[in-house]
């Protein structure tokens, strides 16, 4: 039996207009014409899409996925960035 | 051990774990091997409908049944891009199904020879379906728990197009309210089963639940499938084959006769009416499309050569 070595696809769907294209899921395809028609049919049966993104896995870079990462520290100490930050009384309007 | 203390805390918080995330080898192990079978029960499940879509009575209800085996399809491959999240190859997976050294829901080993075995598999066995299934969209595992949120909505769709089939069928002819009867009465119990074995008997719950890739026990959800089913069958007007279902005001539930465990275990092993059968139909199947998977490859090479 042979095994395909069709790549792996990561597959992007913009739900309406005026939304982000969001991360579905993943799909094997030969090229990226077929990723596309392939995730059309797999994630956007029921008109869950008005766009489609594709792209290989392998041509992704992506952070460690952990929350601690000390990749995400230098935003952890700069509090002053936060609305809440600053204290303001309260009768001031639109504020 | 700072890792797996680190698990430990995402899992008993109800977080997610992510597929980079470090896991506990048994954990990945369990996963792979729940994903894919899952995966694998979508994929062979086609079968026993499929068998009717050339044969359905109307163009719209082949329309809806080939929409619903195609969806089968589509939850197929959603579960095993799930499971390649985990390191698994889906090709792999593929070989093991075909070479028999994976399982999937037994319930697909049962013949489809009436038009009603349509309507009661959606009506029971995607009900059972469902009742797993629901409680797996909260499972521990973030790309699972995502699959099965899509998995869900659509099977909704193909739980009522059941229920649907059997209502109309059962206000027909006298014939066809027997065809109804005949198909629950041999549905109802293979559907029970569905659940795994009983929970003094299932070797890996206690495991599961601890982390939380099993939210109940398979008695527990039974016990529920049960109870849904119950009031639909009243309102379908058919008969659950089973004289020891009565209502117990006690325990707030119905209780239910003895499953034969040595069937179970029998089609589990093998030796179903249909096991041969289904995994010939998906080799087959699957080394006929081979030439197909190889020429869309070499295109993909000759153009990208070409560029």
């Amino acid at each position: 039996m042979t095994r395909s070595s069709w790549p792996l696809y990561e597959v992007f769907v913009r739900g309406k207009r005026g939304l982000n294209h969001v991360h579905v899921g993943s799909l094997h395809a030969p090229d990226d014409e077929m990723a596309l028609r392939n995730a059309r049919d797999l994630y956007t049966r029921r008109n869950e899409g008005v766009s489609i993104w594709v792209v290989k896995a392998d041509h992704i870079t992506a952070s460690s996925p952990d929350e601690k990462d000390p990749f995400f520290a230098p935003s952890g100490d700069k509090v002053y960035r936060h609305p809440t930050f600053y204290s303001i009384p309260e009768d001031v309007p639109h504020l | 051990m700072d890792l797996e203390r680190e698990f430990e805390r995402v899992v008993a918080a109800d977080h997610r774990v992510e597929p980079r995330d470090w896991m506990p080898d048994g954990y990945r192990a369990t996963l792979v091997r729940q994903i894919a079978q899952h995966a694998h029960s979508e994929i062979i499940g086609m079968q026993p409908e499929g068998n009717w879509i050339s044969r359905a009575p109307s163009l719209r209800r082949k329309a809806i049944l080939l929409a619903k085996v195609q969806d089968e399809a589509g939850h197929g491959l959603y579960l095993y891009a799930a499971a390649e999240t985990l390191g698994a190859d889906r090709a792999e997976l593929t070989e093991r199904l075909v070479e028999g050294r994976q399982k999937y829901s037994s319930i697909f080993n049962y013949p489809t020879p009436t038009y009603a075995d349509v309507g009661v598999i959606g009506w029971l066995v995607d009900g059972a379906a469902i009742c797993n299934q629901v409680p797996l969209c909260r499972t521990s595992y973030g790309p699972y728990a995502r699959a099965m949120i899509r998995v869900c909505k659509e099977e909704s769709f193909h739980q009522r197009q059941g229920y649907e089939l059997l209502m109309t069928m059962m206000s027909g002819t006298r014939q066809q309210r027997a065809m109804v009867q005949d198909a629950v009465d041999r549905w109802w119990w293979p559907s029970l089963m569905m659940f795994g074995p009983p929970d003094a008997e299932s070797s890996n719950t206690e495991q599961s639940m601890l982390w939380r890739i099993k939210r109940h026990t398979n008695d527990e959800l039974r016990q529920r499938f049960v109870d849904m089913s119950v009031p639909q069958a009243e309102k379908l007007g058919v008969t659950l084959p089973d004289p020891d279902l009565v209502w117990n005001a006690e325990r707030g539930h119905h209780d239910f006769g003895e499953i034969d465990w040595s069937e179970f275990w029998r089609v589990v092993k093998g030796d179903g009416p249909c096991n041969q059968q289904r995994v010939a139909h998906r080799r087959r199947a699957h080394e006929d499309g081979a030439w197909v998977r190889d020429a869309a490859a070499e295109y993909a090479r000759k153009k990208e050569r070409a560029a």
